[in-house]
């Protein structure tokens, strides 16, 4: 348990700032949460980080399932629960609210300018969590021949993800990476 | 208004059941999912109301699918039917995947647990990228233009993934500025 008493405010408000960043799913702000939870804080290390990716990544659900995971490895339940309600509740207050107004004025020009301006970025940081994910396997050959692959077939084929998943852990088990 | 569609859920506990369905078929996102079991199977809404759902989900900031779930299950049943989309959405694959994570730290010193976790991480990021690269093409009808768009997207990249700003700087700066553009652009053409 790394979280001291002082530590769980700027924890929680870390997830309330991310909710209101996360233009282009949860996903997109992997690597703020990485910058302030591993770099600057060091409340957990790389490797646990990726883990906690990765296992999003295999249980069903939304993506989103991988902040309430990093909060299990942070602080244990108590954190997962933290960490899922900071990325829940602004957000959801703000869908809630602006759900209505949005779908009258969805041809305005201000809120087409938003979604033509955000979509780069939202691309550009699925980029960025991608690239960090595949960061500790600089050295490693045969996870980039894994990381390619995957891209190839998620790019051709419409095969289930799970089995992609699969192969990795796999691959993995096995030592060969 | 789009026409209705041709079917609708009778009570929250059906649209929650509905909700966690679909949640639990989505390996690494679940919005195709969503798209199948709402439009086509279960016929709640046509495929003009999902796009309009979704485009607005898009706008907001959080998570697509959850925004979606929230304005879907508001629209039946209002906030009830809210809760209860979202709680459909998230209870059961919550608990599933704290489950794996509290088995994951207790056999994480096993050297095949962690090679397997190495080897999931590295295809977690092929299905990031690739996922990426998918959504690339719909730059190409972006009001921005192309060139400007990869400039937004090479700032990004360069400032968030090689400089380690935080995201804040990216969003609020290369992302206004790239809105602003937009506004511009989108202004110039009528």
């Amino acid at each position: 348990m790394s979280l001291g008493s002082a530590d769980w405010w700027p924890f929680f408000a870390h997830f309330l700032a991310m909710s209101m960043l996360a233009v282009g799913g949860a996903v997109a702000v992997a690597p703020e949460i990485h910058r302030y939870i591993v770099d600057e804080r060091g409340w957990i290390d790389d490797t646990q980080f990726s883990a906690a990716m990765a296992l999003a990544q295999a249980a069903p659900g939304p993506n989103l399932l991988f902040v309430p995971v990093i909060g299990y490895a942070v602080a244990g339940l108590a954190g997962a629960a933290v960490a899922l309600l900071g990325m829940l509740i602004p957000s959801t207050t703000l869908a809630l609210a602006a759900s209505r107004w949005g779908s009258r004025r969805r041809e305005q020009r201000g809120v087409r300018a938003f979604v033509a301006g955000m979509a780069p970025i939202t691309i550009g940081l699925l980029l960025c969590t991608g690239g960090l994910l595949a960061l500790p396997f600089v050295r490693a050959p045969m996870a980039w021949l894994l990381i390619a692959g995957t891209v190839a077939l998620s790019l051709k084929t419409k095969v289930n993800p799970v089995w992609l998943i699969a192969v990795g852990a796999a691959v993995g088990a096995a030592g060969l990476l | 208004m789009t026409p209705a569609a041709p079917h609708s859920p009778d009570t929250p506990g059906e649209l929650m059941r509905a909700f966690n369905r679909l949640a639990m078929q989505g390996f690494g996102g679940v919005l195709p999912v969503a798209q199948r079991e709402l439009v086509e199977r279960r016929q709640w809404l046509t495929k003009e109301q999902f796009v309009e759902f979704l485009s607005i989900g898009q706008i907001m900031p959080g998570p697509n699918i959850v925004n979606m779930a929230l304005m879907i299950g508001d629209r039946f049943f209002g906030l009830r039917g809210a809760f209860a989309a979202l709680t459909g959405l998230l209870a059961l694959p919550l608990v599933l995947v704290l489950v794996l994570a509290a088995l994951y730290a207790r056999f994480a010193a096993e050297p095949m647990v962690a090679g397997a976790l190495r080897g999931m991480a590295a295809v977690a990021a092929g299905l990031i990228i690739g996922m990426a690269c998918k959504l690339l093409p719909t730059l190409a009808r972006n009001p921005l233009g192309r060139a400007l768009c990869a400039l937004a997207l090479l700032a990004c990249v360069a400032g968030v993934g090689l400089m380690r700003w935080p995201i804040a700087y990216a969003v609020l700066g290369v992302g206004g500025a790239a809105v602003l553009a937009a506004w511009w652009r989108l202004g110039a053409r009528t």
